[in-house]
This record gives structure tokens, sequence and C-alpha cells, in this order.
């Protein structure tokens, strides 16, 4: 039985679709209920919706096999895990953002608000620039706003939250996209159905060029 | 004395099957003070599985740091000369765990080769990973890579140390987008990038792999390495753990410290290798020795979940007893009880939350069973 950690809302129904059209359906998934795990015993496989930032762990600590996770959580968690493939859904990009007309002073040491400590604090440390960090969990929008903080680190979409708040991009850090990850145990142990898996994503991305 | 393995943990079985295995190919206990100079790993940071050290200040106004590693000590310790010195050990290392983030205490097993490293020796170290790993569990895999090769395929593709370094932990993760991202943004030709590719994606059985590697590689530096590889996995596989060796060239251990062949063990059912080595003569040459090396750990702490042993019961027997309970009597009946290698605890009231198989009661007339649980 092959565990597949799928991240819980939109993404994680697009990569559903995904598994389906490679061979790995589970029909019971699709019934309008709270039911958290589905199995499909001839299929061999088994998924469960978690929250989006915690697939990374469900799969470091072997609860799942495989699974997909942003690249933003991976870079933020560095957890210790095979990076299989590169789904090419959910995009977007981590970025820093400021108000328009801000102005970095390189003498002051730059406030950063960030739900992404981890790659905010790498990011900078690459630029050798002194920074504080503030950890916020969400509405990292308003903290330049309020005067907070400087600049804010997080995923950019759109673009369309900034800019109501009167925000820009300054510099884009990371492209992110959803990656199909795999605990590296399984993957010695659980080898064939993985890259079974592996092969169809790969064939359906060769195709849609 | 005979020691019963039932009342063993099994991270205490599995090591004493280990000692018993290390010392059959001569390898000698290497016994250490749990303390050392903090000097030795501010020096060596990044040999470090994590890099804090638990630190305090001894009396004499040193810094010390609990051991968070073993080979270091031993490297420091050993001396160049004739022939290869054999250690084994099994030490509490204390450092931060990877998933926990936190200071744990962890059992750790391993052995170190010290001296003039040839085939042979590089194959005895295998062959006792191998061996060790079966000894945890017979559903397990042994990965094992050469690092020149790696090194020498990245060579290849002439990129700067950042960019290098990056390739290398994508080839770690099998990364293949990120490598082809990063070949490309550092201006590698598209060729030589493929070679790097293919070299990741090539895994298994050392019968397959092998022939394949003889056709991708090119130039003395990978082609020699694949022969030494080729030689020791061969006389692995004569010597019987053929079926769990695959060469995976995942396994990455730091190049500035290691040389040459690395590997990497796993066992069925727990989520992180449990065994992990390789040569590192560069880390002798860092401090300052002559002589060549390799190694393994294995780490214990991993293994607690490994097995369910259903104990499902805290102790066989309950015997109740009162106040007036003649006291030889009770220790009379404990012991018969106990001869028939029953496990029992002597109560006057039932423990709180305590399971048990079946309680009794010691009356007059003798011992009375009230419960019996399956």
């Amino acid at each position: 039985m092959l565990n597949v950690a799928l991240p819980k809302g939109r993404l994680g129904e697009k990569v559903y679709a995904m598994f389906e059209a490679a061979g790995f359906e589970c029909p019971s998934i699709k019934e309008n209920n709270r039911k958290l795990i589905f199995e499909n015993e001839e299929a061999g496989v088994r998924y469960f919706w978690v929250k989006p930032s915690d697939v990374a762990i469900y799969v470091e600590r072997g609860a799942a096999d495989i699974g997909v996770a942003g690249k933003d959580i991976l870079l933020e968690y560095e957890p210790d895990v095979y990076e299989l493939f590169d789904l090419d859904i959910g995009k977007c990009r981590m970025a820093v953002a400021a108000k328009k007309d801000f102005r970095d002073d390189p003498q002051k040491t730059l406030r950063v608000a960030t739900k992404f400590s981890n790659i905010a604090r790498n990011y900078y440390a690459s630029l050798g620039r002194d920074i504080d960090i503030i950890h916020l969990n969400g509405s990292i929008e308003i903290a330049p706003i309020l005067g907070l903080s400087d600049v804010i680190v997080d995923i950019v979409e759109t673009g369309t939250t900034l800019k109501e708040n009167d925000l820009a991009v300054q510099e884009t850090i990371v492209p992110i996209s959803a990656r199909l990850i795999a605990n590296k145990t399984s993957y010695k142990f659980k080898s064939e159905p993985i890259e079974a898996i592996l092969r169809s994503l790969s064939n359906m991305a060769k195709e849609q060029k | 004395m005979s020691i019963e393995e039932s009342v063993l943990k099994n991270d205490e079985r599995i090591l004493f099957r280990l000692r018993a295995l290390y010392r059959a190919h001569g390898y000698t206990q290497y016994k250490m003070s749990k303390f050392e100079e903090y000097d030795l790993y501010a020096r060596n940071k990044d040999f470090l599985v994590s890099d804090n050290v638990i630190t305090f200040t001894d009396t004499n106004g040193k810094l010390m740091a609990l051991k968070p590693d073993v080979t270091l000590s031993i490297i420091k310790n050993s001396k160049d000369g004739a022939g290869v010195r054999k250690v084994y050990y099994s030490e509490n290392v204390y450092r931060v765990s990877g998933t926990s983030r936190a200071y744990r205490e962890i059992m750790q097993t391993g052995l170190e080769c010290v001296g003039e490293i040839d085939d042979y020796a590089i194959t005895e170290v295998l062959m006792l990973a191998a061996s060790s790993l079966a000894r945890i569990s017979p559903d397990y895999v042994l990965d094992i890579s050469h690092l020149d090769i790696v090194s020498a395929v990245i060579d290849d593709l002439n990129v700067d140390g950042e960019a290098r370094k990056a390739l290398l932990a994508a080839v770690g993760e099998k990364n293949l987008h990120e490598i082809a991202e990063l070949a490309q943004k550092a201006g590698a030709p598209a060729e030589k990038t493929e070679v790097l590719r293919r070299l990741v994606m090539l895994q298994g059985a050392p019968s397959t792999v092998i022939p394949t590697l003889q056709k991708l590689l090119q130039g003395k530096r990978a082609l020699d390495a694949v022969n030494r590889l080729s030689r020791i996995v061969t006389a692995l596989c004569k010597s019987g753990c053929g079926e769990k060796l695959r060469i995976d060239f995942s396994v990455i251990n730091d190049m500035s410290y290691y040389n040459g062949i690395v590997f990497k063990g796993f066992v069925n059912g727990v989520p992180t290798g449990v065994l992990s080595g390789g040569q590192y003569d560069r880390l002798m040459r860092k401090m300052g020795k002559k002589s060549d090396a390799i190694g393994f750990a294995v780490y214990l702490d991993q293994l607690e979940r490994l097995y369910e042993d259903g104990a499902k019961f805290d102790v066989d027997a309950v015997l109740l007893y009162d106040k007036d309970t003649d006291l030889d009597t009770l220790m009379q009946t404990v012991e018969g009880l106990t001869a028939t290698g029953e496990s029992v605890t002597a109560q006057r009231a039932i423990p709180e939350k305590m399971r048990y198989k079946r309680l009794l009661r010691l009356t007059e007339s003798g011992v009375k069973v009230l419960e019996e649980n399956a």
C-alpha cells in the first residue's frame, strides 16, 4: 500500500486529478464528506489530506511514502527527502515586497516580516545583509503599512493583494511550484509504485509540452 | 553468565549482536570519556551531523563539549603507523536530531579503520555494514556510491563553487529538474549536464549499473573509480550480501571530509537511514594525519519503533494480599510464581492503569485466580 499525502485545498485536488490520470484512482475521494483518509486496495494506494505545510513532515517521518508540497515549504523546512519531480502547478514566487516608495537604506538593519524565516534568513545571508526577522503567521502585508517592518518576504501569486495594499514586489527570491517528494526509505522499499507514478507524471508533462 | 535475550530492549539486543560481529572480525572496543574539548568540534564543524554542541566550562576554565560525535575523537588519538587499526565503539552522543530540532541523547555504535586502506579493508567494512543491517532486519538495503565519480562528472560541468554546492545538494535529493535548471544557469554544456542527470537516475543492482557506468563515463579519474567500485562490489556479491546492495549516487557525504566509497543503510520500517559511512581521507589530512580511514556509524535511536513487540501487559500477574497474609507464605508464593518464568508484582491493591494477564489473590487456602486476560 502506497501512502500519499496530499495538500488540502485547490492544489491538492489538481494533484489528485494528475494521480488519477496516472492510473492511481480512488473514487471514494470525490464523495463529499469529512473523511480524511481514502483507500483503493485494488490500485494499492491510500490518499490523505493534510495541511499543505505539514506534507513534508508526514513524508520525512515516513507516515506518507510520497507527497506533494510547494517548493516554499521545502526551502523553509529543509526536510530530508527526495525531491523527484516538478509538477509545474501551483506556480508562484517567493518575493521581497515593500511599500511602493520604499528606499532601502543600507546603513540600517533591515526589518523583515515573514512566515518564511528560514528562506528570508538564507536569502539575506547570501547578500551579506544584516536583518531583523519578525516572524508572523498571517496578514503579512500589513506589517510594512503599520511600520512594523521595512519589507516582507512572502509568496506572490498574482500580486493583487500587494497592489490593493499599495505594496510592490522589490525582488524575486525564487520561483515556486508544487513538487513530488518521497521518503528516502520508502523509495528503496516501494520503488515500483513510486517509479510508476513518476513515469506517468513525466509522460503527461511531456505530452502537454 | 548467560543473559536471556528477552529481557533486553531491542536496541540493546542489536547492540550486543553488533558487538559480537565486530569482535569476531578483530575490532577492539574504543572507550572514551563523555567530554571532549570544544575546540575539536569548532575546527571541524561541517563534519558533524548538526553543528549544535552542548558546551560547558570545566573547573579549569576550559570550554568542554558533550560528545556530539565519536569519529573525531578516534582520529585525534590515532597514530600513523604500520598496519590498520580497527576499532569499534558504542557510545551515547548528544546532538540536535533532525526532525525535532532539539538536543537528544543518541545511542550510536560503529567502527573505524585507520591506516593503509586497500580494497580488502573497504570490502570488509562494507561487508560489516551489510551484516550490521542484516542483524537489525532481514529487509534492508545498502546504498553505495563513489564520490570520485560524482565529483568527476560535476567537475566536467566547469561551474563555480556556489553552483557546485547547489548541484551536489540536488544530486542528494535526486532532484533532476533542479540539476537541469542550475546547470543551465551556470552555463554548463548540455551534454555534460545530461551525463550528470543520467548518473543520478542510474540506481539499482551493481550487476546492471556497473556496465552502464562504464559506457556512460569518460576520463581516467571516473573510470578508475568505477573499476574500484566494480572490484569491491563483485567481491561483496560473492560473499553473499549481493542482493541487498544498490549503487545509488544520491548518497552524498560532505566532500570536504569524505572521498571515495560512501554508503548509507536503510531498513524497511525506519523512515530515515540507520547506517552511514564512507572513506574520509580528507578529514584525516585536515587533522594532520597521513593515514587513510574508513568507517561507519549505526544510529540505534531510530530502531525503537521498528519492532511491534506487542507488549500489551505491564506484568504477567498481580498477586493480591492483605494485612493478615503471612509474610513467609507470601514470599514463597512470589518465589514460586517467578520460578515459572512469570513476572509477578505483589500488591495490596491493584495499581492504577496497570495492565496484567492474571489477577491472583493469596488466601489461606492458596492462590485463587480472580481474573484472566488474553
